[in-house]
């Protein structure tokens, strides 16, 4: 729908065949429907405000001297962090989204605790620089790698091993995939030369007397085993939670691609002072990372220690969240500061440099509102949404058949139509896109009723006109539809065009009530293009509109139209007009 | 009703009409009034911001036989501040504090539970920063000139600058107007009705955009007569479509009105009541806008271009060369109809600017 058509061409579905467009919004209809039941998602998923929780609006405050940590970039890590901690505390509908320059919304359905989750939210990300003490791939079932390691160290006997034995070097081999689980592998601390010998690593994370630490080990030993890194398992966001920092842990690389069982931290995020995506001499995206004074320090004697290690033990693992972001291999003592180099593209070399970034800067979030909700509120809302939608919805039916008597059937069966569209829709967006149905949004929905109806009575206004210019009815409903069509598609651009825009610059509840406004602007097209005009065709060819019967609300006697058209127009002096007749 | 559909018949025909578009200058003089006394009062007594806007804290109680005064006076011990209590229809209670920040609201929750004997988990503590409303005000505006630069586009492509130009003078007085009422009656402005407000733009245009599309089409092929100036036509075509244009905006209050009067009177406050008032407010002001002001505008301004005086002044040249005519030969006229032209230019003159549509079909002679 854009600019208004202006061409004459019989519409689709015109008066040829308008059973083609009916039997497609009718089979539309089935689909929708059927999808609904099929998927067992009946009814829309309701909003927060209306199916109770807590919603949390953060705000991001930067320290002095730091303004700039603030930005799209930043803030959308944020998210994303933030996400993965709300939806780690097995929340499975959990809502963060950015309001605004620097405003994040939380939104945590009810049943969850709600306390806990705004401590968790509002935290800076953890981000530490650990030891790799063994990795291996990330799913237990022996995934084939397509790339087998250069050095074929027969020990390692790699890729095969089904059992995800701690020592498998798994795919850990340079050979680059271009996706980021291969850049994980194949980073390179400062342009080192890829790993020769990949050892398989030794199986004791780490060689110590003590009984107790033997028992740490090997209950990290069976985590490690059992740690199924697949992203679509869910385990991943939750490996090695709680750990602290001064403990081995097990992680998984973010997109589940491998695992790892990670020395202490020895470096943490707040080391790191800057941190940003370059070119290097060779064209080559590379991560730069500036260590703070204490940083330096640490971060020298760890790549010192780890340099003079085997693979996989010289890997040095980024982990943000316990989620391993990068873990390349060290090859000498490094200090001040870093470049991380590997098979990035500027993409991937920007995300790691904000994700080192954001660990290190101040960014960090202050409550701004919460808002609990009950559900009890929001049933009552709803309620009485409801019923001022059908109290309104009754109103212009009433309106509709004192007004247009018959054709108000064609209204009343449009609006039935769009009705089945936008709840079937709705309901199907639940779990599609995350929509949810808040109070707004119902209200928009009521308020469309009005834009729906309104096109329909802009079709039947021309169809009037053209019966008073004195025409039969089936001729009248062709010429009146190019017009009328015009007119509703200019209007509804503006109004969608409003949606748009209410959609794009704001946010949450605004946002549920341009979207239903937007939706039931298109579906109004939909529904008048596919159904009211092909039902205005056919109900055309019966009598008892054709023949203009009175209540039929095409009566043209009471229209006032004029007596049947003269052959030609204004010949002499037209002395057969019909006296005033109105 | 049916009454109207004849009457929708006459005007289509333009046996009736109403002049407005000759009258513009007593609507303009109305709108002028009714901005001035818009700004006076946003000047003088300013909009009631709700909490949204101010930061504070409302309290949902569950169903309780308190009294709102009993309320009101626990709320504003426990918080010391004043507080608004509204009853709801379900015996629920709303309880308003502004100026409150976060870290206190819990207190005052809990020190409003044993003041009220409700359990403290029943009560529903909604917590506003100031700064949540003035970022919802701050994408308001940008929404708001965001979508006139992209409307005054789209409707200078899909019809002429002048019609993008007079939407957009005729948006801006649904605004003031709106604004201008909820200042001088003191209604809350909340997010709701923010958003309210910027639903307006899209549902006023609809209106003007109908009124519009009968004026483009009016206009084709207008130079090349000499029966009817401009305005004229404008004010013929606007006619026209009035029934169209009444329709619609009856059409669209009834939900809005649906919402307002009945959600808003189940519920006492809330965001529905807040969208709908709004919405109603602005939806007549955009029905009434689009009538009175915005077709007389494009009318004014299609005035000045140099094709449109040219048409002025023959119509007005033929008018009187004709009532001149007319009147020395009013006689001769009916007896000769084979002067076709003559008939036709003596009928318009005779009628009362621009109600006649095809003066073809005029009985011949008489005059009005």
């Amino acid at each position: 729908m854009a600019a208004p058509n202006k061409g004459r061409r019989p519409a689709a579905g015109g008066q040829s065949k308008p059973g083609r467009a009916l039997a497609f919004i009718l089979i539309a209809m089935v689909a929708l429907t059927g999808g609904m039941f099929w998927s067992h998602h009946t009814t829309p998923r309701l909003g927060i405000d209306l199916a109770g929780g807590t919603s949390i609006t953060l705000k991001a405050k930067a320290e002095p001297g730091q303004e700039s940590a603030i930005n799209k970039t930043n803030m959308e890590t944020a998210v994303q962090i933030m996400n993965r901690r709300v939806n780690g505390l097995g929340v499975t509908e959990a809502e963060v989204q950015t309001q605004g320059n620097d405003n994040i919304i939380v939104n945590i359905p009810k049943g969850t605790d709600s306390e806990q989750a705004r401590q968790q939210v509002g935290q800076t990300a953890k981000l530490y620089f650990r030891p790799v003490l063994t990795a291996a791939q990330g799913s237990p079932t022996p995934t084939p790698s397509g790339s087998p390691s250069p050095s074929a160290t027969p020990s390692a006997g790699g890729k095969g091993t089904p059992k995800a034995t701690p020592s498998a070097s798994g795919k850990g081999t340079p050979s680059a995939k271009s996706s980021p689980q291969g850049r994980a592998v194949t980073d390179a601390l400062k342009a080192s030369p890829t790993p020769s010998a990949s050892k398989s690593g030794s199986p004791t994370p780490a060689p110590s007397s003590s009984a107790d630490a033997q028992a740490a080990a090997a209950k990290l030993q069976q985590q490690f085993t059992a740690l199924d890194c697949d992203p679509k398992k869910g385990q991943a966001a939750k490996a090695g939670e709680g750990a602290k920092s001064t403990d081995p842990t097990v992680a998984c690389s973010q997109d589940g691609s491998e695992k790892y069982i990670l020395g202490p931290a020895e470096v943490d995020g707040t080391d790191v002072a800057k941190s940003q995506a370059v070119i290097n001499q060779n064209g080559q995206w590379i991560v730069q990372m500036d260590f703070t004074g204490g940083g330096s320090k640490k971060f020298a004697s760890i790549t010192g220690k780890l340099s003079q290690q085997q693979y996989p033990n010289n890997r040095f693992a980024i982990a943000l969240d316990n989620q391993v972001v990068s873990a390349p291999t060290v090859s000498s003592t490094l200090s001040g500061s870093a470049e991380i180099s590997g098979s990035f593209n500027q993409k991937s070399a920007q995300d790691l440099a904000n994700v080192l970034s954001y660990g290190a800067l101040p960014l960090s979030f202050q409550e701004q509102s919460v808002t609990t909700v009950t559900a009890a509120l929001g049933a009552d809302q709803l309620h009485a949404g409801l019923i001022a939608g059908a109290i309104g919805l009754g109103l212009v039916i009433i309106y509709l058949v004192a007004y247009y008597r018959g054709l108000a059937l064609i209204a009343i069966l449009s609006l039935v139509v769009s009705a089945i569209l936008t709840y079937t829709i709705m309901a199907l967006l639940g779990p599609g896109i995350g929509f949810a149905l808040n109070l707004p949004a119902v209200c928009g929905a009521i308020v469309a009723i009005g834009i729906t109806a309104d096109s329909f009575i802009v079709y039947f206004e021309r169809i009037r006109d053209e019966i008073r210019e004195g025409r039969t009815l089936r001729p009248a409903v062709e010429r009146a539809w190019p017009r009328a069509r015009r007119t509703i598609l200019v209007s509804d651009f503006v109004s969608f065009l409003a949606a748009a825009v209410l959609f794009i610059v704001t946010v949450g509840k605004v946002q549920g009530f341009a979207f239903t406004l937007g939706l039931t602007t298109l579906l109004d097209v939909v529904v008048v293009f596919l159904f009211t005009k092909p039902v205005m065709t056919l109900l055309a060819r019966r009598p008892f509109f054709a023949s203009g019967h009175p209540w039929s609300g095409l009566d043209p006697k009471r229209l006032g139209a004029k007596p049947p058209l003269r052959r030609a127009r204004r010949t002499t002096s037209a002395p057969v007009d019909n006296p005033k007749e109105a | 009703m049916s009454k109207l559909g004849t009457l929708g018949a006459r005007l289509y025909r333009g046996e009736v009409g109403y002049d407005f578009v000759g009258k513009r200058k007593i609507w303009y003089g109305i709108s002028i009034l009714i901005t001035i006394t818009a700004i006076v009062g946003l000047a003088v007594r300013g909009l009631t911001m709700g909490i949204e806007f101010e930061g504070g804290a409302v309290f949902t109680t569950p169903k309780t036989t308190v009294s709102a005064s009993q309320a009101e006076s626990a709320a504003k011990s426990a918080s010391g501040h004043d507080a608004i209590v509204q009853k709801l229809g379900n015996d629920t209670l709303r309880i308003t504090i502004g100026g409150v920040d976060t870290a206190k609201a819990d207190q005052i929750k809990a020190e409003l539970a044993k003041d009220l004997k409700l359990p403290a988990k029943d009560i529903n503590a909604d917590l506003v920063g100031p700064s949540w409303g003035e970022t919802i005000a701050n994408k308001a505006w940008t929404g708001l000139i965001v979508f006139m630069i992209l409307v005054v586009i789209y409707l200078a492509i899909a019809f002429e600058w002048r019609m993008a130009l007079a939407a957009l003078v005729a948006l801006i007085h649904d605004l003031t107007i709106t604004v201008g009422i909820y200042a001088l009656v003191g209604f809350e402005v909340t997010p709701g009705t923010v958003i309210g407000l910027l639903t307006i733009l899209g549902y006023s245009l609809y209106d003007t955009v109908v009124v519009f599309d009968g004026l483009k089409e009016g206009q084709k092929g207008i130079t090349k007569q000499t029966r009817l100036t401009y305005s004229e036509m404008a004010n013929k075509s606007l006619n026209g479509t009035l029934v169209r244009s009444i329709n619609t905006t009856v059409v669209a209050l009834l939900p809005v009105a649906g919402l307002l009067f009945i959600g808003g009177g189940v519920l006492g406050a809330g965001m529905l009541n807040d969208i709908s008032l709004s919405l109603f407010v602005g939806l007549a002001a955009g029905a009434y806008s689009s009538i009175f002001i915005a077709t007389p505008l494009v009318a004014d301004l299609k005035e000045t271009m140099p094709e449109m005086k040219a048409l002025k002044k023959r119509v007005l040249a033929k008018r009187a060369a004709a009532a001149a005519k007319g009147e020395t030969e009013e006689e001769p006229q009916d007896a000769a109809p084979f002067d076709d032209e003559g008939d036709d230019d003596a009928q318009t003159a005779g009628a009362v600017v621009g109600q006649r549509r095809q003066p073809s079909r005029n009985n011949r002679g008489k005059r009005r």
